[in-house]
This record gives C-alpha cells, structure tokens and sequence, in this order.
C-alpha cells in the first residue's frame, strides 16, 4: 500500500502488472528427473503455488469496499473465459454477503401479476447458458485522460469473459404479463447503495437473462451472488449485481447511475446519456507493457483480446511499425457474438525499436478507431467509452512500455 | 426518447409485446401483495411518482446535513479532492477544458438528487433518514447551488417541479459517431 501524492487512493497489488516474459527466474536446462513427494487432495481447488497473477484493487475513495480490481490481462493465456478468481470488480458500496434462503426477487410494476420469486423459485425455470463479456463503461478511462497506462491489466483490465447460466428474461416477463406500456425495467440491487439502473424493454426481451451461475457454479459474491442481470454487450453497470427488485415503468427512472454519472461529456458541453453498448476494441496483452524481451530479436507470438458489444469480430490486424503497415491476425475459433475473442500473430521481433498495436473490425464493418479519430469528435472529456488503438513500444533493450499520449 | 443502436431483430421492434404469442406460465413464485410491494418501491421517477410524502428547507437540512454529510462532502458541500465528490459549483464549466460536475453544474433533474440520498446516502449508514430529513437535505444542496431559496419548502410536488440548471444539457447517445480510416 503506498499514498500517491495527498490522496488516499490506494493500489493494492499492483506488483503483479509487472511479471514479465523472463520473470520466472529459473529457467529449466537440463531434461526433468522427476517429482519428489505428492501433496493431499483439495475438496475445492487452488492453483499452482507458482502462480501469481493477481487483480490490481484500485479503492476509488476512502470509503471501503468501493472501488474496482483489475483484471491481469498480461499474465493470462487470451481466451474467451476469466478465471472467476481474476474477474474484474467495480462496486459503489462494497460487496453484501447474501443468504441465498434469505434472498427474492421482486418484480411489480406494469405487470399483469407482481410476483416475489425465491431463487430456488428462480432455479427451476428452464435455463440456458451465454458466454459473453462483460466490460466496465469506465475501462480504459486512464488512457482517455492523458495518462499513458503502464500496463494491460491497469488499460484494459476492467473486462472480462465468463459462461454465465440463469433464466432468459423473455421467459419470466412471460410468467409475469408485462404490459404493453412497460418501456422500462428498473433493475435494483441489494448493495448497500441499492444501485439501479433504467433499462429499455427490447434489450430485456431481445437477450437479457437472470442469471445464478458463472463458470459452471454459483456466482462469486463480487459477480453479484446469488442473483444478477446479464445484458450481453452493454456496459457493466447496467448488469445489476445482488439483483432484487425489478420494476417495470413508461419512462426511465433517470437514477444518479444514468444521470450523474455513466453519461459522456461531449466538446460542447452537452452529455450523451443511455450509451449502453460497448463498441468494438482490441488490446494486444503479450507483448505488453511490463513485459521484458530477450534483447537482440527473435520469434514471438503475439497475442491479445478483441471484443464488441454489437456483435461477432470479424478481423483484428496488427501493425508491428506504428500503424505505417496492417497484418491480419488469426482469430481463435469459435468467435462468438459479444465475447471476448483472442487474436495470435507470429512475429519475428528483428531487435529493434517497434510500436506493436492492434485494431479490430467487428460484423457490422465497425473498425477500431486511433484515439486522434476519437478525441476529433469527441473532445478530451468523455471518460466513459473510450476505445481507441492502444499502442506499446518494444524497446531496443527488450522492455515493453506504454507510449506517452500527447494531450 | 430512446434511439436503440444494437442490432435487434426488426420483428420485435414491430410487434407490440402484448400481441407476442402467450407462452404457457410455469406458476412459480408467490403473490406480492400491495404491501410487499408499497415497503420495496423507493423508485423515484422524474416527474415525481414515487416520492413520498413529507417536506423540508434548506434551513433544517443544513442541521442534517452537518450531523450526517459533512464528513465526507465536507463544509457546504466543497467535497474533499480525489476522495469525496463536491456537490457544488460548476455552473457555466461544462464546455470547458476543466469541466466541474457537481449536483448543481450536471445533474437533470432534482428528484434523482432525492433518490440517490434516499438509497444511497450517508455511505456508511444508508436508509437511516426519514423523507422530512431527505426532503431537507435535498433542499441544502440545491439551496447552495443557488437553486432554491433557504427558506423554500421542498415537499412531493414542489421538488419535480424544480429546474435544474443543466436540465436541457442531455442528448441521446450518438454512436457509431466515429468513421475511422483504414
């Protein structure tokens, strides 16, 4: 834990965003001879002890328990799931410790028939799983202000993957008769700050879903346990956590999470609100910043995440010289929509200075844009959706850093 | 008021909800009564339906606000930087290069400053002020901003009525707004 100037923000952690490609020290020479000795079974399994990635927290203010952790993009293998212990969190009032026997879901409003479900209620309606992402409107605020982020994890780490299982919202507006003047589902937590957030109706019934389960079991309680909204693409705020109360209105509640904040400041001083999709972006996570090279040049794989709230990627490219020349990456199968999708692209790094960065396009032909396409229309105070290329330099000497953005 | 971006099929945007065909009901799940549901509801909605009743003055809100705000938002709702948001100043810095966004200088609409206290507000101790004192401290903040008068009662039908100053300074979300170049 250490101050930063006369703030109290704290960076806990922080340390992990520096693993390197070398960092684990030993490197084996000589062929393996064999284990010595055999650990006990584990009824609920942990990692290797070798292994150290972590989430960064970042608390957001001196209150405890809210704030974010981030996700170690630069130390994990590119893939479509987060490990559920590495998901990235961002609470507005800690995390609630929930007795699922104690735990219902209200839903009233402009319905036919107000009901209070009880999850086992909720657990015997018929279930599908999505795997999707789900990505804070915040991430990548660090690099919109101007402050050249270190690392993935500290860029890019408000994202992650996961396999989420629970009830298909269409299913139980059905079981409740919404009413055709129901244009807006207020969806509320149980946190201490009741968070909620105004949703429009035909993201609910297009492909919101009720969701318990996370990777094959229970969600974690910073996911929200037991029971939280998953809207596949929009951002994470809206996919309300420790869910509770669903209430169902002609208008929008216009809640301080939909006002206040989560809304972009536009040049002109006016703010766009309800910028519910995550549009398309991409990072590349190895190499990347804090990673180190064996200086002189040789083969690497390059590797990193592309996704878009709008739907399937279609191709990420890859610029090894500043952005003066695009190769097309491989993308990972299968590429699924709204999900995070890993790209690969070997590259033979010949030992010199490079900028490495990676642009993605997703189905609609959306394509990435540089942050000077994005800060021309948007100005400099947007904050919240920022999705620009984000380029590392490779130096000569092997180090990877981050490239100072000119404001 | 609301423009939908993402690509929903055009189906359903065409065909009311009441008229999708009537799926079976499982049944699962229990009646909520009127009750349930009046003790559950803190919704509160821009043109004031949901608010209860009550009323307060800036004048009493500052006692409230002393006791229960002032140790975070600081004294007259200054704030703390980089750790407690200020409630107030900011008008007229929107368009600038330094934008100050505070409840006086940002937020639309005068019934989310009451709902956000309401379930939110004081932190640490959350859903601990009757609506008298919310009505009250809603009042004080605005009466800082220079919205309201110190002695303007604030009650469920004066506070929707109230204009904010940045009332009018939302749009609707205007993405895809950037063609990049290839």
């Amino acid at each position: 834990m250490k101050k930063t100037g006369s703030s109290r923000r704290r960076f806990l952690a922080a340390g992990a965003g520096a693993a390197a490609l070398t960092s684990c020290g030993k490197t084996a020479t000589s062929p393996s001879t064999g284990a010595a000795g055999a650990a006990n079974m584990r009824p609920y399994g942990e990692r290797s002890a070798f292994e150290k990635p972590v989430r960064a927290l970042r608390e957001l203010s001196a209150s405890p328990g809210t704030g974010s952790s981030r996700t170690p993009l630069q130390d994990l293998f590119p893939g479509m799931i987060t490990p559920s212990s590495l998901h990235f969190e961002r609470h507005h009032a800690g995390v609630p410790t929930i007795d699922p026997a104690a735990h219902s879901l209200l839903v009233h409003g402009l319905v036919e028939r107000p009901v209070v479900f009880s999850l086992e209620d909720i657990r015997r309606f018929p279930a599908v799983s999505r795997i999707c992402f789900l990505e804070c409107g915040g991430n990548n605020i660090g690099d919109q202000r101007g402050e050249s982020t270190p690392n993935a994890q500290q860029s890019h780490g408000l994202v992650s993957g996961s396999e989420w299982t629970g009830v298909p919202m269409s299913v139980l507006l059905n079981e409740v008769g919404v009413r055709p003047e129901a244009k807006w589902m207020i969806a509320e937590g149980a946190d201490n700050c009741r968070l909620a957030r105004s949703i429009p109706i035909e993201k609910v019934m297009q492909d919101a879903l009720l969701v318990y389960g996370q990777n094959g079991e229970a969600l974690r309680p910073e996911q929200g346990y037991p029971l939280r909204l998953i809207l596949p693409g929009f951002e994470g705020n809206m996919n309300v956590k420790w869910l509770h109360r669903l209430n169902f209105l002609d208008q929008p509640a216009m809640s301080s999470k939909e006002t206040a904040y989560y809304t972009e400041l536009r040049k002109d001083g006016k703010a766009e609100m309800f910028s519910f999709v995550m549009e398309a972006r991409s990072v590349i996570t190895r190499p990347s910043g804090g990673h180190k090279l064996p200086p002189g040049g040789g083969f690497h794989e390059i590797t990193g995440l592309a996704w878009s709230g709008r739907g399937r990627i279609r191709q990420v490219e890859v610029s090894v010289d500043g952005g003066a020349h695009w190769q097309n990456a491989t993308l990972q199968e299968p590429v699924l929509s709204q999900a995070l999708t890993a790209f690969r692209l070997p590259w033979r790094w010949g030992g010199e200075e490079a900028i490495i960065q990676s642009r993605c396009t997703d189905e609609t032909g959306y394509l990435q844009p540089t942050r000077e396409e994005l800060v021309a229309v948007r100005g400099l105070n947007s904050g919240y959706h920022y999705n620009a290329i984000k380029p590392w330099k490779v130096q000569a000497n092997g180090e990877v850093v981050s490239v100072p953005i000119q404001l | 008021m609301f423009r939908f971006n993402s690509k929903i099929p055009v189906l359903l945007l065409l065909v009311p909800v009441a008229l999708l065909p009537q799926q079976p009901r499982y049944g699962f799940g229990q009646p909520a009564t009127a009750e349930q549901i009046r003790s559950a509801d803190i919704t509160v909605q821009p043109d004031g339906r949901g608010l209860p009743p009550g009323r307060g003055t800036a004048v009493a809100g500052e006692v409230v606000f002393r006791s229960r705000c002032v140790v975070c938002h600081n004294e007259r709702g200054a704030g703390r930087p980089g750790e407690y948001p200020a409630l107030v100043g900011g008008i007229g810095t929107l368009a600038t290069s330094k934008p100050k966004k505070t409840v006086g200088s940002y937020w639309p609409y005068a019934t989310t400053v009451w709902d956000h206290i309401n379930r939110a507000m004081p932190f640490n101790t959350p859903h601990i002020l009757p609506p008298n004192d919310v009505y009250a401290v809603t009042a004080y903040i605005l009466f800082l901003n220079g919205i309201v008068q110190q002695n303007q009662e604030l009650n469920e039908k004066t506070l929707p009525a109230i204009v904010m100053p940045n009332r009018n300074g939302f749009v609707m979300d205007s993405r895809p707004d950037i063609k990049a170049k290839r």
